[in-house]
């Protein structure tokens, strides 16, 4: 009987190293989302800004045009790292939608304010819930949208300069061509 | 030629890793001296090598040599000197090599230091050290070269990334990995003393040193890292349960408890497996962090290199030393007896208490952080939210706990005390909490009780704290002459845990007053503005473009009037055109009361700019209060009876308390 208190620690621990396997297994960066390949789940969000009405973001939004959805949150610290290259590409004109994820009252619109806005169009999704449907783990995340509105790829963590040209973009010219 | 002769260093240390494990570990099994000096030998020589091959990185970066992949994707032509040798762990290929380094380091200082260690004892030790440096340095060569060459090399280098171009994130690597990897030399005692199947006073004694050591840096580390996030990320916040900060407080946390049971196992001989135990789980939690951080499977900050190569070699690599730890845990440590016993009221009893608080808010922290990969296993029913919201909830009444008994702990009396004596012994600070928090739900209204009650903690810490003196010191009841003799023979323990102790206290009053004062305003400013707030008078006076080193900034100059801290506040929002990025240097009026804390924003066509001016009560506490913990480690550390040369002398006296099972 107290021999078993002292294996309970190397079976927890292996019970989480189990765990820890099965996601690398999953490989969050490479094979996302269970929406892969999926239409958009139906959402309608108002902006987080309140008095910018029909700003909002809503699933709708994606039909004859291929978009990004960028989720973002004032309280995660990666967000704000990706921000200046999201600024970047609004300066370059590429269309991205943003979708402020579990940020509390007007936290998301003064962030906004501050550092500068990079989304066309911005969703605030408070309780989290439209984040679960499109299986947000965490933020940033960024999923890609082709023309039919049917999610085509999930980035975890911030676009940087490297993913942007080696990923997101040729994807985006690719859906842009096709019919 | 440089890379190549790092590369090769680095190969020669990894074979000499293998041959100190190996070496080691037999001659202790054979007790065979030349094998076990053999070993000592090697630890040495290994570190020698790690040397050059760490800086063989550091001269690419110092010379720019864009022909290796690594200095040029993270240098530059125009990154000032400082911050080019900086890059050498500014990467996860470099930071590897430091961790390395910092490792054999450890393994140097015990094949110095650790003669006075039992020879049989010192050698299983650096057999596991041995064993570490050996998968380390193979997760260096094997998915991490950072020797690799470019060819053609380009004529330009990426520049390292601006937000780590920064004094504070120099020296926050070093002083983390210090910690991370420090707890690798508890974890070694802990298997060496499991294969020898004893532990004693002695062995607490040897390792609670080292254990304060890793202890020391990590605190320091992580204020660091802390104040550079408040700094310069621009947005006003000092923590922000990032999985890489949480990868540096989980082992902080069970390494407080590790700290603690240490020391209730080196005075009294009790909590043999739970010491071990702990050793073991706080250096997992390092290299668990690290798999955090490096395998791409949770977000972070420093978005390091993200590959699930990396990530499947430490998870191996984390399973194998930690399973196999804790295996070789669950078959001897059953054996080892416990030592003295103790009542349900005494300072064994306190430290076990607070050991508990610490190991279930570690595992707190570790289920938010790794919910997101939770999730999906779990998938439907109700959910957890990850972020801020989660920690505080389940943090605030934990911490509450938790500082309630660390006020209590260093009065308690070994072996058995009265809780009526307790309570009288601690009127002073018990009174002088009661004072503050009526004070402060006065001052503050009823809504605010929960920051009077924040506040009055921290009061009640320090007050214990300074009771811890004032006793020592006989003040009121001895005479001055006597009390200044006793002042001046106040042992360190005790000077450095009344600081420790209060330092927290002076941490947790700095956090309560950010978290329930902290007031903000966002609006736009022109050059001749004014605004008044939080009972001052800001006055943007000039706002014009500035060229720097590596960048060029909008630069807004501020005049104060009234408050405390400087008259004149200058903040820049600063573009590195080389790798295309913006960062903003806040401007911070700091005093012992509050910062006052502003940062430029984007500019409009009118020529104003979007102004976020923060007031941060008490900001500065949250650090003072850490360099005092720290402060209060060193100080411990310099008690002469820890020197790492003096353990013999408990030898005797501890053997009657040696646990059972001979090796």
């Amino acid at each position: 009987m107290r021999r078993l208190a002292f294996i309970v620690p190397v079976v927890v621990f292996l019970g989480i190293a189990a765990v820890m396997a099965i996601g690398l297994g999953r490989d969050p960066k490479i094979l996302p989302s269970m929406l892969i390949g999926k239409p958009l789940p139906a959402f309608n969000l108002p902006d987080v800004r309140t008095g910018t009405g029909g700003r909002g973001l809503a699933s709708s939004d994606f039909e004859g045009k291929p978009g990004l959805i960028n989720v973002f949150a004032s309280w995660c610290v990666s967000c704000r790292i990706e921000h200046p290259f999201l600024m970047r590409l609004k300066a370059e004109g590429v269309s991205i939608h943003g979708l402020n994820w579990k940020d509390k009252g007007d936290a998301g619109a003064r962030w906004l304010t501050q550092f500068g806005d990079p989304y066309d169009r911005v969703g605030y999704d408070p309780t989290g819930r439209t984040g679960i449907n499109l299986g947000v783990t965490g933020a940033p995340e960024t999923f890609v949208i082709d023309k039919k509105g049917v999610v085509r790829y999930r980035h975890v963590g911030p676009v940087d300069p490297e993913t942007w040209t080696t990923t997101l973009k040729p994807l985006l010219d690719k859906l842009e061509a096709e019919a | 030629m440089s890379a190549e002769i790092g590369q090769f260093a680095l190969i020669l240390a990894f074979a000499l890793a293998l041959v100190q494990s190996a070496v080691t570990m037999w001659g202790a099994h054979r007790r065979d001296d030349a094998l076990m000096g053999l070993g000592r030998m090697a630890a040495l020589l290994q570190l020698l090598f790690v040397l050059i091959a760490f800086a063989a990185i550091a001269w690419g970066y110092a010379t720019l040599d864009f022909s290796v992949e690594l200095v040029a994707r993270h240098s530059h032509t125009t990154q000032p000197l400082a911050y080019r040798l900086a890059a050498t762990w500014g990467s996860h290929e470099g930071s590897m090599v430091l961790w390395i380094l910092i490792l054999a380091l450890h393994g140097g200082a015990l094949a110095v230091f650790g003669r006075t260690l039992r020879a049989t004892f010192l050698a299983r030790v650096l057999g596991v050290q041995g064993l570490l440096g050996a998968a380390f340095l193979g997760f260096s060569l094997l998915t991490s070269n950072p020797f690799a060459r470019l060819s053609p090399a380009p004529l330009e280098g990426t520049e390292l990334n601006p937000l780590l171009q920064d004094p504070g994130l120099i020296s926050h690597p070093p002083l983390l990995y210090l910690g991370y990897v420090g707890f690798s030399v508890a974890f070694a005692f802990a298997v060496a003393a499991l294969i020898e199947g004893r532990v004693d006073a002695a062995w607490a004694r040897w390792v609670r040193p080292w254990v304060l050591f890793a202890w020391t840096s990590l605190t320091l580390g992580i204020a660091l890292g802390s104040h550079w996030a408040y700094y310069e990320l621009g947005w006003g916040g000092w923590w922000f349960w990032d999985p890489v900060e949480n990868a540096s407080l989980m082992p902080w946390l069970m390494g407080t408890a590790l700290l603690h049971s240490a020391l209730v196992l080196e005075k009294r001989g009790a909590l043999i497996s739970w010491t071990l135990l702990l050793s073991i789980l706080t250096f997992s939690l390092s290299l668990i962090g690290t798999f955090l951080v490096r395998s791409g499977i949770l977000n972070s900050v420093h978005a390091f290199a993200v590959d699930s190569a990396r990530g499947a070699y430490v998870l191996a690599f984390c399973v194998a030393a930690t399973g196999g730890a804790l295996a070789l845990y669950a078959w001897r440590a059953p054996a080892m007896r416990t030592g003295a016993i103790f009542g349900p009221i005494s300072k064994e009893a306190g430290i076990t208490l607070n050991n508990l608080v610490l190991v279930v808010a570690t595992a707190t922290v570790f289920l938010g952080t790794f919910y997101p990969l939770l999730y999906p296993l779990i998938a439907g029913g109700a959910t957890i939210t990850v972020g801020p919201p989660f920690f505080n909830l389940i943090f605030l009444p934990l911490f509450a706990i938790l500082l309630t008994l660390v006020g209590f702990g260093p009065l308690l009396h070994w072996k058995r005390d009265q809780v009526k004596a307790i309570l009288i012994r601690l009127r002073w600070p018990l009174g002088l909490f009661v004072i503050a928090l009526l004070a402060g739900t006065f001052a503050f209204g009823l809504a605010r009780t929960l920051a009077a009650f924040g506040i009055a903690l921290g009061v009640w810490l320090i007050a214990a704290g300074g009771l811890l003196l004032v006793r020592r010191w006989g003040i009121g009841s001895k005479t001055a002459a006597a009390s200044w003799t006793l002042v001046r023979t106040t042992p360190v323990a005790v000077w450095a845990v009344a600081l420790a102790h209060a330092g927290l206290g002076v941490t947790c009053i700095g956090i309560t007053a950010m978290g329930g004062f902290e007031a903000n305003k966002v609006l736009r400013m022109g050059p001749g503005d004014q605004v008044e707030f939080a009972g001052r008078t800001v006055i943007l006076d000039s706002l014009g473009q500035v060229i720097g080193p590596n960048y060029q900034a909008d630069q807004g100059v501020f005049r104060i009037i009234g408050g405390r801290g400087p008259r004149q506040l200058i903040s820049e929002r600063r573009f590195y055109p080389s790798s295309q990025t913006q960062t903003i240097e806040a401007a911070i009026g700091p005093s012992l009361v509050g910062n006052l804390y502003i940062s430029v924003g984007d500019r409009d066509e009118a020529g104003k700019a979007v102004i976020r001016l923060w007031n941060h009560p008490f900001v500065g506490w949250i650090w003072g209060g850490s360099i005092l913990m720290a402060l209060g480690g060193l100080i411990s550390l310099s008690d002469r009876r820890l020197r790492l040369g003096a353990p013999q002398r408990s030898r005797v006296k501890a053997g009657r308390k040696t646990a059972g099972a001979a090796a």
